[in-house]
């Protein structure tokens, strides 16, 4: 089994030479450190910021530079500063690669929920919606399972949509799927977990149709 | 050249009152009008509509407005890291309209640009577009959005000169531009007001046209939300 770590690591390999990236808040974040050193990629953050760099050495954090988490950054060479429209145009345009953000919850048609929880808790959906909207390649970062062991992966989702049909691949602490035309299908195995564990923690449709190979990190 | 600049944010919030619609720059608390904020604080007025993609924290930025009971209805994307904010919402203290942050940029700018409304694929088939009008381009469905009407837009600049002109600074920048234009007033605090002739016309990020009044704020605050930093 993955930690958020592990699902970092895993989810980087999904990161080409060229691609601008934006990521989500949450374990999409540490995606950022994985990335192979050997190719050029650079990251987008919807505040209004394109080359993100790590984040400042302690005494030299600038309040007026942040990323979408609202933390702390530096920018690499060759970044750029713009406003919030062009930044959405960016994502509205499909001029961004590929896309990673959380979820708490995807349907078998790769649907997403991430926004509201009704009656209980409202963040905002930010700029979650615009980019499940646009984004042409989109991976989900997440648990399996909830808080109280339910799956994530549902038939269904029981909560307030995000976006429609949008979801692409989602990379769980248990596995890799793929969505598909008939449901989840099973790409790749965490470490020590098997067909069966996934199949048990999984609501929606499995698609098992070959050995799944365990993924390399 | 024709002068913008007013001598203190009291001169600059001339003509505020009960039940406005403000529009406020920032992300989190990055770039928001801290100086306006506080005017609005002291001045007590009541029955705000503010839009503004987040709502501050609990005791800095708008969210010193809701502690204070004078926000009616808050238009933004994101509400987390905000008790308070979160706790007048649930209870129905607050109207609240969440809606997707490349919208209300563009909701902003278009009312900056003169169109009535634009369409956007962002939160078609959610409860967003509850209601509202959709249509299809290219096999795609999209979601009627209208320009916002607002009384007064209050930004941060980190520069500005005399005639308006703003230049901005890192992320700080974000919903700021946007929203100069957009409302019947403009009003710009800056770091560090020049004269004019001092900023290189190339560089300037919102031309003076879209401003009505401008003054240099004093003590910014600008605090961090989420310092994170590296081990060296």
């Amino acid at each position: 089994m993955l930690d958020k770590i592990g699902i970092a690591k895993r989810i980087a390999q999904e990161v080409k030479d060229g691609y601008y990236v934006n990521l989500g808040i949450g374990i999409p974040t540490l995606v950022a450190n994985y990335v192979r050193a050997d190719i050029e990629v650079e990251f987008q953050s919807e505040n209004g910021v394109l080359g993100m760099g790590p984040f400042p050495f302690d005494g030299e954090e600038d309040a007026d530079i942040i990323n979408a988490g609202k933390q702390t950054i530096t920018t690499l060479a060759g970044a750029s500063f713009f406003d919030s429209a062009t930044s959405f145009a960016m994502i509205r345009g499909q001029h961004v690669d590929l896309t990673i953000l959380g979820a708490m919850e995807v349907s078998e048609q790769g649907d997403i929920a991430n926004w509201k929880i009704p009656g209980k808790m409202v963040k905002g959906m930010g700029g979650a919606m615009d980019l499940v909207a646009s984004a042409q390649n989109i991976i989900v970062a997440m648990m399996h399972t909830n808080k109280v062991g339910e799956s994530k992966l549902l038939k269904r989702c029981s909560l307030p949509l995000t976006g429609v049909g949008c979801v692409k691949k989602i990379v769980t602490n248990l596995a890799v799927l793929e969505i598909t035309a008939h449901g989840f299908k099973l790409l790749e195995r965490a470490p020590g977990v098997s067909v069966n564990e996934i199949r048990n923690a999984t609501a929606g449709q499995l698609i098992v149709d070959r050995e799944i190979p365990e993924m390399s990190l | 050249m024709i002068k913008k600049t007013v001598q203190s944010v009291t001169d600059a919030l001339e003509g505020v009152s009960n039940n406005m619609t403000f529009m406020l720059g920032g992300f989190g608390l990055c770039g928001i009008p801290e100086q306006a904020i506080s005017e609005l604080v002291k001045r007590d007025i009541k029955g705000l509509t503010c839009i503004s993609n987040n709502a501050g924290v609990d005791d800095f930025g708008l969210g010193l407005l809701l502690q204070n009971k004078q926000i009616k209805k808050m238009v933004s994307s994101y509400v987390g890291e905000n008790d308070e904010f979160e706790r007048q919402m649930l209870s129905g203290e607050l109207d609240v309209e969440l809606i997707p942050q490349g919208t209300l940029a563009e909701r902003c700018r278009a009312a900056q640009a003169g169109f009535p409304a634009i369409y956007t694929p962002a939160g078609y088939g959610t409860e967003v577009a509850m209601g509202k009008e959709t249509r299809e381009f290219d096999g795609k469905m999209y979601v009627l959005e209208h320009a916002f009407k607002a009384d007064f837009a209050f930004v941060k600049a980190w520069k500005g000169d005399e005639a308006g002109n703003l230049i901005f600074k890192g992320t700080a920048r974000n919903f700021n531009p946007v929203m100069c234009g957009a409302a019947k007033i403009t009003v710009a605090e800056v770091e560090e007001l020049v004269p004019v002739g001092e900023l290189d016309p190339n560089q300037i990020h919102v031309p003076g046209i879209f401003v009505q009044r401008i003054f240099q704020g004093k003590n910014y605050e600008k605090r961090i939300e989420q310092r994170t930093v590296r081990i060296r």
